[in-house]
């Protein structure tokens, strides 16, 4: 007696995965987003689910959604505060990739949907302080960065990355009035960049990131001043000596490479001991590596955090 | 014209007061963003330091006018300016600093920016407390005269605070510099120009080796 096979399946009948994707984000969302319902009804942005909620998440109250996204530093788009929230509207996200090369065995080139799968999105809450003596908690969302730093293989040389920011001039109006160095430059030492608490971040408050916060994909570094955590990354580069850094070239004294968070080291134009969390009115002491001294702490056993600033 | 002078003068008041009551009200409501002690204390230093400038700007104006009555307005305006910077120095003391004295004092000693705002500061209240006709005729003209051009490195040294202060884009800072320069300028050229003419063509004035302070007659 034949055995009937089965008729082949149509590539017409497969579910395209966009549409996989969109059922993927749903389910998530339905799962448990707690965050992402209660603001659901709150912005039209698009939603970014998390699926994880991170053990490194601070207990803390996160700061009011207007304040995280209305007092930015994004000095493209305006050295004011709230230049980022009213000007950064032309930030063209799409379409995005970040290339990845440098020292590395073969280069890539990711676009932002395929770095959007890479991993399951995590929610992480974590204290931002800014070198300005500022610092505010924020629900961030994304993965650990070394899951997007081994998409290739890097060489035995390679002891740095660096980070640069994307350059649309014609909607950055800082850009044009060359206020720094474009294009933003940052870097971590390699061991920084694939630290657990390094963050791969593509939204905030259950959603993708405005484009005053660095859509669509940036950096957190959390025990580091805000302005090492780059912002719209469009290029991650293996390096074997340390990169030059944006605020380092315009003020070596004033800014470091290591920028670690640090009472102890004021900044020459101000005290860096204290800050003010983003809604108090008392200034609240600052913490040695911004309260994680005890995940990175050892990551700079040795080393005389005076002149490693 | 007393009367007009008078009006005028009530009505700079209550615009000179506009400031603060933004501001203080601001901080009342909350409406002054994610940053409020920092938006209060910006911004009373910003009205310091514009009218500042604007009292820079009354010789000026009389002599490209012809108005002598607006020198009536000057002392107003000189006292707001210190008004300002009290609130501004206050608010820096007990809204940023909570009176931790010992770090006011290394912030004095240590952070030129706040260094030059405190020089600047006491360069204010000699001339602030000189201000009264019983003290001008305490010190005689000439020689309150000579205190107050205290206020030209006190007005630099303001700008520079501001400069100081700056992390990127010095652009704001800048145009302030820019309107204090122009403003001393011309007094310099004035010198210069006056220096060289005729006593004859002076306007009718007899040229005197000091130059006129108005003193307000008491009413």
């Amino acid at each position: 007696m034949p055995i009937k096979r089965p008729d082949a399946i149509a590539y017409s009948e497969v579910t395209p995965e966009s549409v996989m994707a969109a059922r993927r984000r749903f389910l998530r969302l339905a799962a448990g987003s707690v965050a992402a319902l209660a603001l659901s009804d709150l912005q039209a942005a698009e939603k970014l689910a998390p699926a994880l909620r991170s053990r490194f998440s601070a207990d803390e109250p996160p700061t009011p959604y207007r304040h995280v996204t209305g007092y930015n530093n994004y000095v493209e788009f305006g050295s004011a505060k709230e230049d980022p929230a009213e000007l950064s509207s032309g930030l063209r996200t799409r379409p995005w990739s970040v290339v990845i090369d440098g020292l590395v065995q073969k280069p890539r080139t990711l676009a932002i949907e395929d770095i959007l799968k890479l991993a399951p999105i995590e929610e992480r809450i974590y204290r931002l302080r800014c070198v300005e003596g500022w610092s505010m908690v924020v629900p961030w969302l994304g993965f650990p960065l070394s899951t997007l730093l081994k998409q290739v293989e890097p060489l035995g040389s390679a002891k740095y990355v660096e980070f640069t920011t994307i350059t649309q001039a014609d909607v950055m109006p800082g850009v044009r009035r060359h206020t720094l160095d474009w294009p933003y430059h940052e870097g971590l030492r390699l061991d920084e960049a694939m630290h657990p608490l390094t963050l791969a971040c593509l939204g905030l408050y259950g959603e993708v990131l405005p484009n005053q916060n660095g859509a669509p994909i940036r950096l957190i570094v959390p025990w580091k001043y805000g302005f090492k955590s780059s912002k719209s990354i469009v290029r991650i580069r293996y390096t074997e000596q340390p990169p030059q850094t944006t605020w380092s070239a315009l003020q070596p004294s004033e800014y470091g490479f290591y920028a670690n968070v640090n009472p102890a080291v004021d900044h020459p134009r101000w005290s860096q001991a204290r800050e003010r969390r983003l809604g108090e009115i008392l200034k609240r002491p600052t913490l040695p590596f911004n309260g994680y001294a005890d995940q990175v702490g050892q990551l700079y056993a040795g080393m005389d955090l005076r002149k490693n600033f | 014209m007393e009367r007009q002078i008078a009006a005028a003068k009530a009505v700079l008041f209550l615009l000179c007061l506009l400031p603060v009551a933004y501001y203080g009200l601001g901080l009342w409501q909350d409406t002054l963003g994610a940053n409020p002690i920092e938006a209060f204390t910006r911004g009373l230093g910003d009205w310091a330091l514009r009218l500042l400038l604007i009292t820079l700007a009354v010789t000026p104006l009389r002599r490209l006018t012809g108005q002598v009555w607006v020198m009536k307005l000057r002392r107003m305006l000189g006292l707001f300016v210190f008004f300002y910077a009290c609130l501004h120095l206050t608010a820096y003391l007990w809204l940023d600093q909570f009176f931790d004295w010992p770090a006011i004092l290394m912030d004095i000693v240590k952070r030129p920016f706040i260094t030059t705002g405190m020089i600047a500061f006491v360069l204010l209240v000699p001339l602030a407390a000189t201000s009264s006709n019983a003290m001008i005729r305490r010190l005689g003209g000439r020689r309150w005269q000579q205190l107050h051009r205290l206020i030209y490195p006190l007005a630099m040294i303001a700008v520079l605070h501001y400069t100081w202060m700056v992390r990127v884009d010095v652009t704001q800072p800048a145009i302030y510099g820019l309107m204090l320069a122009l403003l001393l300028g011309l007094r310099l050229w004035w010198r210069f120009v006056d220096a060289r003419k005729p006593a004859s063509l002076l306007g009718g004035f007899p040229r005197s080796k000091h130059r006129i302070i108005p003193i307000q007659t008491r009413r």
